[in-house]
């Protein structure tokens, strides 16, 4: 079967294993090197491989105490369908991604951040425990007092650790399925950062970057905080996702229309306006277009997440974004977030800085690009997010993510290496 | 609330058509061969909702047990409102060709187990004058093709069978409803190449559900495939012939 990830690039045919139980899973990795996929969300290479585990057929609840707020299901459960069960009972994911169809195994193999970073972490630092199938056929349970080696190296480990088989996380409660937001229009780069650092004690915030502005408005932001509200009620309204069915030419989407889009969505953002929200566009705005990968084209993309050491991460970002701005290349959507201190998983992507996520329409010369971008962040003691990686060099991932030995000496333990392993790792020169 | 029979429950499609009735609150009684699987999706239905799960594992090809799942269930749920027919394989064509045998089992698997159990419902709410019938068929029912005549002729006989059981049941106010689904992602269908024509159980789920809600007699879910087999079926014989289908 062609598989791919949600950027299109790269596509590669795969045999695809889909256990129909966590107890047969085991037989599901006799071909290996073998790499579990949940939805394919991640954006580049990080699920691709000869042989996948598909966890399609894992997702079943197995319990969920509505009076405590602690919920343990199959890894293959979408955040969508939990959304679903725990939202009409007063409860929410702690930490969410921007897109609610995701795994809780996709989730947990690239330790996902959402808009509450800088107070909650990162979306492991709430799960009290996982099982999971070693390369060794034997079904541990880790966490992060029971064997916390193999647990912080799951958290964030990419699936090469491996087979998340189930998790139990920790919820928090809500009165409403609202959410009270703020918009805030900041005209540069140091104003927006400054705004963010104004509302560390939000419990969201994220903003919206126009990477196309250059000189005194370069990094002209949006930027969105938001609270739970306390009213509104607990009905939980999914829609179901318009879809895109086919492929966009890909000269649609070029610098002068993204210009546009940008001009108009910095134009009609409302300046420090409160309005009350539902929680679904609010979390995931893009989930009502379905396929909205779709419209880079065939070639693909790339989304380009960087994050940035608070020291210096300001001027460094300008740096960056002055880059981008002279390529002409990037996006159709940015967006930039401060990052909370780091967790102790290994490869776990955020440290305490800014981050900023834009795409990139996939070509010979965005590979360029991104090779430059990737020494530049690289130098500056910055990282790429793995779960959107597709291009990124051995040399780069070895500087930027320093206890790469660590990860694979605890992948040795347990009996990891050469059963579990991604077109990705290979890349990144993981054993 | 609604007491609902499952056979076949973990099929991937009356899987999901479960997940939607344990959604509203409804009581299940789940029938299916493998054990452990029934008994995480029990308890997995009851965290949707469910107001009840029963189970009860059995091997459909045993017929003797029919009976005793039938007498169980309303042992465990009293008065059955909705039994859903869902079990079935997808055999090897190729196979079947060289095995009578092999031909044998898949027709008993898809066609006499699917009978045998009508046969003893139909009687029960015949004589409680109520229930509702749904029976998971094909559109491969529609017309033998070359490609996979084995399973389509093991629903053609379903489909015939329903026909002729809705009529009978009509006037017992019991509603029997044939469903055909096209190509669906499921596990049956793992080695298939997807395309355009290809859907989620999910979404056949919630179709299946609402042609249960709605007693309707026969249903394409998706509704396209009705366009599709009236095609298929008007292919005059000896074009029908030449193509590969």
């Amino acid at each position: 079967m062609l598989i791919h990830g949600w950027g299109n690039y790269p596509k590669i045919e795969a045999e695809v294993m889909n256990p129909l139980s966590v107890a047969s899973s085991k037989h599901a990795i006799q071909k290996t090197p073998i790499i579990a996929r949940g939805m394919g969300r991640s954006y580049g290479d990080s699920a691709n491989s000869q042989v996948v585990l598909q966890t399609t057929y894992l997702d079943h609840y197995i319990t969920f105490d509505a009076v405590q707020g602690t919920l343990t299901c199959e890894s293959g459960v979408k955040l969508r369908e939990i959304l679903n069960l725990i939202v009409p009972k007063g409860w929410f994911l702690p930490v969410t991604p921007g897109t609610s169809f995701v795994t809780v195994g996709g989730a947990i193999a690239s330790d996902v951040h959402g808009k509450n970073h800088h107070a909650a972490g990162t979306f492991c630092q709430h799960v009290t425990s996982i099982t999971m199938l070693l390369g060794t056929g034997e079904i541990v349970t880790t966490s992060p007092l029971q064997k916390p080696d193999l647990f912080h190296a799951t958290a964030g480990g990419m699936g090469l650790t491996g087979v998340i088989l189930t998790a139990t996380i920790k919820l928090i409660p809500i009165e409403s399925a609202f959410i009270t937001q703020k918009t805030i229009n900041t005209g540069c780069l140091e104003a927006a950062c400054d705004a963010f650092e104004a509302h560390t004690k939000s419990t969201y915030s994220v903003a919206w970057i126009d990477c196309l502005a250059t000189g005194k408005s370069l990094g002209r932001s949006v930027l969105m905080v938001g609270e739970h509200a306390d009213n509104g009620g607990l009905n939980l309204t999914i829609k179901d996702p318009i879809t895109v069915p086919l492929h966009t030419p890909a000269a649609l989407l070029n610098s002068m229309t993204m210009r546009a889009f940008n001009n108009t969505y910095y134009a009609k953002a409302p300046h420090n306006k409160i309005q009350t929200v539902p929680l679904m566009p609010y979390f995931y705005p893009l989930d009502v277009i379905g396929g909205w990968n779709k419209l880079y084209g065939k070639a693909g993309f790339v989304q380009y997440q960087f994050a940035l050491p608070k020291t210096d991460g300001v001027a460094n970002m300008r740096s960056i974004l002055s880059k981008i701005s002279q390529s002409g290349q990037g996006s159709f959507l940015a967006v930039l977030k401060q990052f909370g201190p780091a967790n102790r998983n290994l490869l776990s992507f955020p440290i305490e800085g800014y981050t900023l996520a834009l795409d990139f329409k996939m070509s010979t010369t965005t590979i360029e690009l991104l090779n430059k971008l990737d020494d530049e962040v690289a130098g500056m003691g910055g990282r790429i997010y793995l779960a959107k990686d597709a291009v990124m060099r051995e040399t780069s991932f070895k500087a930027m993510y320093p206890n790469w030995e660590q990860f694979d000496a605890v992948r040795q333990k347990y009996g990891a290496i050469g059963k579990f392993a991604s077109d990705q790792s290979r890349r990144m020169g993981l054993a | 609330m609604k007491n609902i029979l499952i056979i076949g429950a973990t099929s991937a499609i009356a899987e999901h058509c479960a997940r939607l009735w344990a959604a509203r609150a409804d009581a299940l009684y789940l029938v299916a061969r493998s054990e452990e699987r029934l008994q995480t999706m029990a308890r997995d239905l009851a965290i949707r909702g469910a107001a009840q799960v029963g189970t009860y594992c059995a091997d459909l090809n045993d017929l003797q047990v029919h009976a005793n799942i039938i007498d169980a269930v309303e042992m465990a749920l009293g008065d059955v409102d909705i039994v859903l027919i869902a079990h079935g394989t997808l055999p090897n064509q190729k196979t079947c060709e060289q095995s009578v045998e092999d031909t044998l089992m898949e027709i008993k698997t898809n066609a006499i187990s699917t009978i045998s159990l009508l046969t003893i419902i139909a009687n029960r709410f015949e004589a409680k004058q109520k229930g509702t019938i749904a029976v998971i068929s094909s559109v491969a029912g529609d017309r033998g093709r070359a490609s996979n005549y084995i399973y389509g002729s093991s629903k053609a006989m379903v489909t015939a069978f329903t026909s002729g059981l809705r009529q009978r049941l009509h006037k017992s106010n019991v509603a029997v409803i044939t469903i055909k689904p096209g190509f669906v992602e499921t596990p049956m269908t793992a080695e298939f190449k997807k395309g355009l024509l290809w859907a989620k159980p999910a979404t056949v789920a919630s179709k299946i559900v609402k042609a249960i809600d709605q007693h309707k007699n026969e249903v394409y879910v998706p509704g396209f495939w009705r366009l599709i087999m009236y095609v298929i079926k008007a292919i005059p014989t000896n074009l029908f012939n030449k193509m590969r289908l």
